[in-house]
């Protein structure tokens, strides 16, 4: 090992060692924990714990309400994603547009609702969404659209949870689009359209492809938070109703913290774990195909 | 003890603990309560600690919605207190843990009498024939009631059994169009149907706890009465969160049954508008032939094993278990006593609380098991299913005993093995 490495050691070992404490142990004693029974009784006296092997992992695929879970993550991730991304790119779009007027105000506008806090924007939703007084609902019905029961119908609440969330989200992938899309140079746009090229080929042609490193980066980012639903039902619905807004966290929260099944728990947030790794994993591969740096 | 104690803590808030100082020779007697009752017994300990002069009392609030895991996280981490206020469903819990101490031996030599407390609300503390909590106050659920809409369809007295509720409800929601229903059962609340399952004879749990004991021609006759409720447009099939408020909606009439615990007493004094002042009522819960039982709730007041001052804290729960000291306790928070001798004097001539009294000799603790929480969601969580016609009332009580049987897996291996009782 050269002078220069050990010195490298040397000052990398606070960092490391502080990782490894707070992370690396963590990790592997709930994995441990995982292929456990842990529960209230092993609290009581650890001679009633039992190592269960894969038990857990098995009993959770066993369980109608991890399952449903998963579909109303996915659900939520599949629908939420692509509206976020695209709210996020298009609100970037009108921003940057030399049309706009008041981009100052704007900007700021759309950023505020991911400043807030989560729990003061839902109580103000959920009189948003309530079923008799709500303005939403007093909308519809100067269309002609009968009161939806939005957080209280099954089949209503997902898309309420949708729209509350990605309303809360989207300005931050704004920002981020924005940014981008300051950096592209003025001249691209310039000599496309002395070729004759309209909006739409510059957008196809131009934009997009610049845009490349960083759509994939916002939605590696916003998979990976849509992945780990849980503030929005928690404070909105506690996953009802009839557990339609339950989401994967939201029942690994119940299993541990609730019910105190820390083993259950831990194999929830390893198989969520391994699922997130492996999307992200496959945007990646995507990616390299796409030849995006 | 205050090396002990103190110590650690000094660190950080010598100012927030003024009774750290060494010149104080008083032994410190942790306590935890929760929520107002936190707030309130404040105002009670300073006669404690005048009669006790070796004692000081410090209070620590935990609000209800932490105390839960606040609670089982202090016994993980053995930092439990010497005493303190437990809801009567979480005593099983604890005692799975092994963290409360049993107070048969203080009860021998003590002028506390379980004859004078309400049977079911003492019984909720008993398991395995030893004592674990003194009950503080009694909660339970009945029916809140608006005296002029049952006038006004027909009815001059509340309803004393099923039959005679049903026909009220039917008449309450005759020409309203679906605007108005007769009795509120939110679907994200188990209390009601709760309440209403204890008044059957068989147990909710069978074999000590270790099985579920749903699919049985009692409790499917309930399930099937409550189910009824929302098929016959009775109750809306609603959750709490989206009645914005239910004192405006019960004000404006949306409902004319509500099935609560006592302290609307107090909030319906002050919430509901002068128009409704005078207009509504509480009565016993009905049941299946007059008169019914209903949920022992409340909390009780429990020593933990970790105690270092186990005596001071019994001491201290016999002075809040006086008839007099109990007296102030409701004057300040409205919290119905669990001693039938407290409950002279101004809670006597109260109206609101007649019925209560009346309610309270036929309360029953909800099945004594660590899992009974999770068991009780379970029946939410189906009876939602029922109520919205994904199963049948069979099904879902066989859903339930299903459900109830993996959730008591490791009881009855437990059972089985003797560990616990």
């Amino acid at each position: 090992m050269t002078a220069a490495a050990r010195a490298g050691l040397i000052l990398a070992f606070p960092a490391l060692s502080v990782i490894a404490l707070f992370f690396f142990v963590p990790v592997i004693i709930a994995l441990a924990l995982s292929l456990t029974d842990f529960d209230i009784y092993a609290l009581a006296d650890i001679h009633n714990l039992r190592f269960t092997g894969l038990r857990n992992y098995v009993e959770l695929l066993k369980t109608p309400l991890f399952w449903s879970a998963l579909g109303n993550t996915l659900y939520f991730t599949s629908v939420g994603v692509p509206l976020s991304i695209g709210a996020s790119l298009g609100t970037a779009l009108l921003l940057h547009s030399r049309l706009a007027r008041f981009r100052g105000f704007f900007r700021t506008a759309l950023f505020a609702p991911v400043v807030t806090t989560l729990v003061a924007v839902a109580v103000i939703w959920r009189y948003l969404l309530h079923t008799r007084y709500g303005l939403i609902n007093y909308g519809l019905a100067h269309l002609g659209i009968a009161p939806i029961d939005w957080l209280g119908n099954p089949h209503f609440a997902m898309p309420s949870i949708i729209m509350f969330t990605v309303w809360k989200n989207f300005g931050y992938n704004m920002v981020i689009f924005l940014a981008a899309l300051q950096s592209i140079p003025e001249e691209l746009y310039e000599a496309s359209g002395l070729d004759g090229a309209g909006w739409w080929l510059q957008f196809r042609h131009i934009t997009l492809p610049m845009l490349g490193p960083t759509l994939l980066l916002v939605s590696i980012l916003t998979i990976a938070g849509f992945f780990q639903l849980f503030a929005e039902p928690y404070v909105m619905t506690q996953g009802g109703p009839a557990q339609s807004t339950v989401s994967v966290l939201y029942f690994m929260y119940e299993q541990g913290f609730k019910w105190w099944n820390l083993g259950t728990a831990s194999a929830v947030a390893f198989v969520l774990f391994l699922m997130m790794f492996t999307v992200t994993a496959l945007q990646m591969g995507v990616a390299r195909r796409l030849a995006i740096p | 003890m205050i090396g002990r104690r103190c110590g650690a803590w000094l660190a950080g808030a010598i100012a927030l603990l003024p009774g750290c100082t060494a010149g104080d020779s008083r032994i410190a007697l942790h306590f935890w309560a929760m929520g107002r009752e936190a707030e309130v017994v404040l105002e009670l300990i300073p006669e404690f600690e005048r009669l006790h002069p070796g004692i000081r009392v410090e209070v620590e609030q935990l609000p209800w919605s932490a105390a839960h895991e606040k609670l089982l996280t202090a016994v993980a981490g053995d930092s439990t207190p010497d005493l303190c206020q437990l809801g009567n469903s979480w005593i099983a819990e604890l005692l799975a843990l092994k963290a409360l101490v049993p107070l048969d031996a203080h009860l021998a030599r003590s002028a506390i009498s379980r004859e004078d407390y309400f049977q079911g609300a003492w019984d909720g503390n008993v398991l395995g024939g030893s004592v674990y909590g003194i009950p503080w106050y009694v909660d339970t659920r009945l029916l809140f009631y608006r005296t002029d809409l049952l006038a006004a369809a027909g009815f001059t007295a509340p309803p004393k059994d099923w039959a005679e509720w049903l026909r009220m409800l039917d008449a309450l929601i005759q020409n309203s169009h679906g605007e108005r229903y007769g009795v509120l059962l939110p679907l994200n609340e188990y209390d009601s149907l709760i309440a209403l399952a204890l008044q059957q004879r068989e147990p909710l749990l069978r074999d000590n706890g270790a099985h579920g004991n749903f699919a049985n021609g009692e409790f499917e006759r309930t399930f099937e009465f409550y189910v009824d409720m929302f098929r016959k447009h009775y109750a809306p099939p609603v959750s709490n969160s989206q009645i914005a408020n239910v004192w405006t909606e019960f004000a404006r009439g949306y409902f004319s049954f509500y099935i609560t615990g006592p302290w609307n007493i107090g909030e319906f004094k002050r919430r509901l508008p002068a128009a409704v002042q005078g207009k509504w009522m509480t009565a016993p819960l009905p049941g299946l032939n007059g008169p019914g039982a209903s949920t022992a709730g409340g909390a009780s007041l429990a020593v933990f094993r970790g105690a270092q001052h186990a005596e001071a804290a019994w001491q201290l729960i016999e002075y809040l278990s006086q008839p007099a000291v109990q007296q102030r306790f409701h004057a300040l928070t409205g919290n119905l006593p669990p001693r039938r001798s407290s409950w002279q004097g101004a809670l006597e001539s109260d109206p609101y609380a007649a019925a209560f009294r009346d309610q309270l000799e036929r309360v029953k603790p909800v099945p004594k098991v660590a899992e009974w929480e999770r068991i009780a969601t379970e029946m939410r969580l189906v009876a939602e299913r029922v109520v919205r016609g994904d199963l049948s009332v069979h099904a879902g009580a066989l859903e339930l005993d299903a459900r109830s049987d993996r959730i008591l897996a490791k009881r009855r291996e437990l059972l089985a093995a003797g560990t616990i009782l």
